[in-house]
């Protein structure tokens, strides 16, 4: 345990709860065709547990483990993935952003009408922008945090 | 004389908004056709059995591309004024 950032009872907590909050992220994000919630969503409660352990270790230890140019890989990854789907739609459909998934083997099946518990293996296009969504607000927020933390230890100095 | 006009040009407002207020549709009167529409051809349509995510990404897409541009711009503005190392530091 490094002495910057919280106590150790702080850290050990954090670590504890840190893969259930991204796990849980995960959830909402993929299952945001099926369940309430999205994309932008699971990519707050992602961003809201990178910012757990940089509150609890300190901004220094963490950002040794993730660079904030790999973050930003990640997020302009995401927003190519959203626009290569969309053009993919205008490719093989008319319209840009079009469902051209509906009817395929993968994200194609379309559930019966009215509320029912719902099929993942649904959706179109939805699945795929919501992962590109949820990847680009993970890792755009945990860059900000991040930055705006190793600043703040600097000042401090 | 500017803060006399100003008054007025503030009440002129204030009357506007309260006039509008005034001429609102009750709620839910004259019902509108495009929700009856997406109740009964969401999951149709789209797949997707949560209709607030096909609205959101499915009917209304080039809205939340430009919602994710405007995230992509904000981090990117962030992460110009705060990255470190820059040549005048040394």
């Amino acid at each position: 345990m490094k002495n910057e950032g919280l106590s150790p009872i702080v850290q050990t907590i954090t670590s504890l709860l840190f893969p259930l909050t991204l796990i849980f992220a995960f959830y909402i994000i993929l299952f945001g065709h099926v369940t309430p919630g999205g994309g932008f969503q699971g990519g707050a409660v992602g961003a809201s547990a990178v910012v757990m352990i940089i509150v609890a270790f300190g901004a220094k230890h963490i950002h040794e483990k993730m660079n904030h140019d790999t973050m930003s890989i990640f997020e302009s990854t995401g927003a190519l993935v959203f626009i290569l789907t969309g053009l993919i739609g205008l490719l093989v459909a008319s319209t840009f952003l079009s469902n051209f998934l509906i009817g395929e083997f993968i994200f194609g099946k379309i559930p019966a009408w009215g509320s029912n518990p719902g099929i993942l293996n649904s959706g179109g296009i939805l699945p795929i922008l919501n992962i590109a969504v949820g990847m680009k607000v993970i890792a755009g927020l945990s860059a900000v945090v991040l930055l705006m933390a190793l600043a703040m230890e600097d000042k401090k100095k | 004389m500017r803060k006399l006009l100003a008054l007025v040009f503030f009440f002129i407002f204030c009357g506007f908004l309260v006039f509008s207020v005034f001429e609102l549709h009750t709620f839910g009167n004259p019902p509108s056709d495009m929700d009856d529409y997406i109740i009964s051809n969401a999951q149709n349509e789209t797949g997707a059995n949560n209709a607030v995510t096909s609205v959101v990404f499915d009917y209304r897409g080039y809205d939340t591309l430009g919602e994710a541009t405007v995230l992509f711009t904000a981090i990117a503005g962030v992460m110009i004024l705060f990255r470190k190392g820059g040549k005048h530091e040394e």
